[in-house]
């Protein structure tokens, strides 16, 4: 899952090294729109619809933390 | 009573008398009185002075979104002179030429700046730091400063908005203290501001709305508050913000709203108290927009039609009776002191139904473009319906209709332009950047998926150019907003007999999901 995810970030945002941030929200690599399609993608890829109230900064800081809010939200390994 | 002349009477002549010790901002942990905003501005007014610069004159700004760009503005105001509000994120490349059209005699700035601004060609003594040029040490005198004011017309600029252009050089729309005067006074009386408007800010210092929402806060004393750009990827939190700033006022694009709806936001935590909601820019899709009416019953629903170059919009829609999903709300009627006329393909006016160029007449027109004769002379034309003396309208590009119950209904574009994200965008400028930026690439058509609102490219090359590759480079050229999300190469483009790319066949495959060869 930790690769998968990987790939999704390095598509939406090619241009930067996603494994040397511990942030990737407070280091502005995913701005507003770049959550949207991130999101957006990640429910198509695993099919599920991840929660609205989920969708905070947090929950997108690291690879880590987006496994643990798609596994939160049913998604499978 | 004497005709208003400037914006700034409404700050002088109402809200500074009225309520100087309001809150006119709030950005982040910091808030400024109407009071504290005067006397900023009239600060930074006095440093631009005393640069010896006239009156009329463009003065730009590179800050951040917030309390800085709206004290700076107000000094250039107050100095007599014209803001022009630069987006801090854009390529170096495309801010040099814009700047370098523009000319601007003087950039206020902060020392965090000073670098990248050298970099683009700005000697440092054309650059106010905004840190000392409102520092309490700065004195200034009132008299002096609305002096400046004096010979002022209303029909001077208050400011320059830049917008894409389809060549590849931005238009630098030049608007004007009467058409925002006129737009402020028929927003207050039709949409019922009143004093105590807490303004949610979403849009960037660079588009118009901001600078409504400025005129909102001289006319009558409304709060703005910033909301933090880095809540923007997150609607739950955005919608906590609202309610725990008490705002009850927002003019957005729809694109945040659309999210907002799409994750049932406003189902899952407190319903902010908004009482105005107000949207512009692209289409609001009626489902999501029935969201948010039940989710917040109270609130009145306004939408707002208009491109910049009428100064901020000209026709309006005040949502009332009930629309089902797949109903297309109307645009609406004609805004106070606007006309709309809408033109067929023979310059006549459209009947009911029938499909027209939507134009407009009123004091709302921009001045036309900064140093751009060409460009003005094509979308600022003399009405065909008036020969009689010269009289301007501005074409928008926008096909239109009226229905029978004399609502205007907005069709789409004529030509390639597009809303994505609440921008406007040139689909011409962005090719003109791939083909500039690529070398490898040999042709290049870009186009616009609407149902998932994607910017595609598709590009001519010998071989397949690496994806990351490409984002980067067009990066240094276009704002982000503008870099194509998917792309697709083809050995060779279709053509049609004359030669020329065939662009409705690659946009009737992109619609229709078809194969592209």
């Amino acid at each position: 899952m930790e690769n998968k995810i990987l790939d999704l970030l390095k598509g939406i945002r090619p241009e930067f090294d996603f494994q040397a941030s511990s942030d990737f929200v407070e280091d502005g690599m995913l701005d507003s729109f770049d959550i949207v399609t991130l999101v957006d993608e990640l429910d198509r890829h695993y099919g599920i619809s991840i929660d609205g109230i989920d969708i905070v900064p947090e929950n997108f800081a690291s690879v880590g933390a987006i496994r643990a809010v798609l596994l939160k939200n049913g998604a499978r390994e | 009573m004497s005709m208003q002349i400037n914006v700034l009477e409404y700050f002088e002549k109402n809200t500074l008398l009225r309520s100087p010790r309001k809150t006119a901002i709030i950005d982040g942990e910091k808030s400024y009185t109407h009071k504290e905003v005067e006397v900023l501005a009239k600060r930074i007014a006095s440093v631009i002075a005393r640069k010896g610069i006239g009156t009329r004159r463009p003065v730009a700004v590179f800050l951040p979104k917030g309390a800085g760009v709206v004290v700076a503005d107000l000094g250039i105001a107050y100095s007599g002179n014209i803001y022009v509000n630069l987006d801090i994120k854009s390529p170096a490349q495309r801010m040099k030429r814009l700047l370098d059209n523009i000319g601007p005699d003087l950039v206020i700035t902060a020392g965090e700046f000073e670098g990248s601004l050298a970099g683009l060609g700005l000697a440092a003594d054309r650059l106010i730091l905004i840190e000392s040029a409102a520092a309490e040490d700065v004195a200034y005198d009132n008299g002096e400063i609305l002096s400046r004011l004096e010979g002022l017309l209303d029909t001077d600029p208050l400011c320059i908005i830049n917008t894409s252009g389809s060549t590849g050089l931005q238009k630098s729309v030049v608007l004007n203290h009467r058409s925002f005067i006129d737009f402020t006074d028929w927003a207050v009386d039709r949409l019922r501001i009143g004093e105590d408007e807490v303004i949610g800010s979403l849009s960037p210092v660079f588009f118009d709305i901001y600078s409504f929402e400025l005129c909102l806060m001289l006319a009558r004393g409304s709060t703005i508050v910033f909301i933090p750009d880095k809540l923007a990827g997150f609607p739950a939190r955005i919608v906590e913000f609202l309610t725990r700033q008490g705002i009850n006022f927002i003019f957005w694009v729809p694109t945040v709203m659309v999210n907002i709806a799409n994750l049932d936001i406003l189902g899952k935590v407190e319903p902010p108290p908004l009482r105005k909601v107000i949207f512009a820019g692209e289409v609001f899709p009626t489902k999501h927009l029935n969201y948010w009416r039940r989710r917040l019953p109270g609130a009145t629903f306004v939408n707002l039609y208009g491109p910049i170059e009428i100064t901020l919009d000209c026709t309006y829609y005040v949502l009332e009776r009930e629309f089902s999903d797949d109903e297309p709300v109307p645009i609406g009627f004609p805004c106070r002191n606007t006309d709309i006329l809408i033109l067929n393909d023979e310059d006549r006016p459209a009947g009911t139904g029938e499909p027209g160029e939507l134009c407009v007449r009123g004091t709302g027109l921009a001045m036309g473009y900064w140093n751009d004769p060409v460009n003005t002379a094509k979308a600022f034309v003399r009405n065909p319906l008036n020969p009689h003396y010269p009289e301007t309208i501005y074409r928008t590009g926008d096909l239109v209709y009226r229905n029978e119950r004399s609502e205007i209904m907005f069709i789409g574009r004529k030509d390639f332009q597009i809303k994505h994200l609440g921008y406007r965008i040139e689909l011409g400028e962005v090719e003109h950047a791939v083909l500039s930026a690529i070398e490898a690439i040999d042709n290049a058509c870009v186009l616009y998926h609407k149902e998932k609102k994607e910017i595609v490219l598709v590009y001519e090359a010998k071989k397949e150019i690496p994806l990351a590759d490409l984002r980067q480079r067009l990066l240094q050229l276009l704002p982000k907003y503008m870099i194509p999300t998917a792309f697709h190469r083809l050995a060779e483009m279709p053509r049609n007999p004359n030669g020329k790319i065939d662009r409705n066949l690659l946009n009737s495959r992109l619609q229709e999901g078809r194969p592209w060869t």
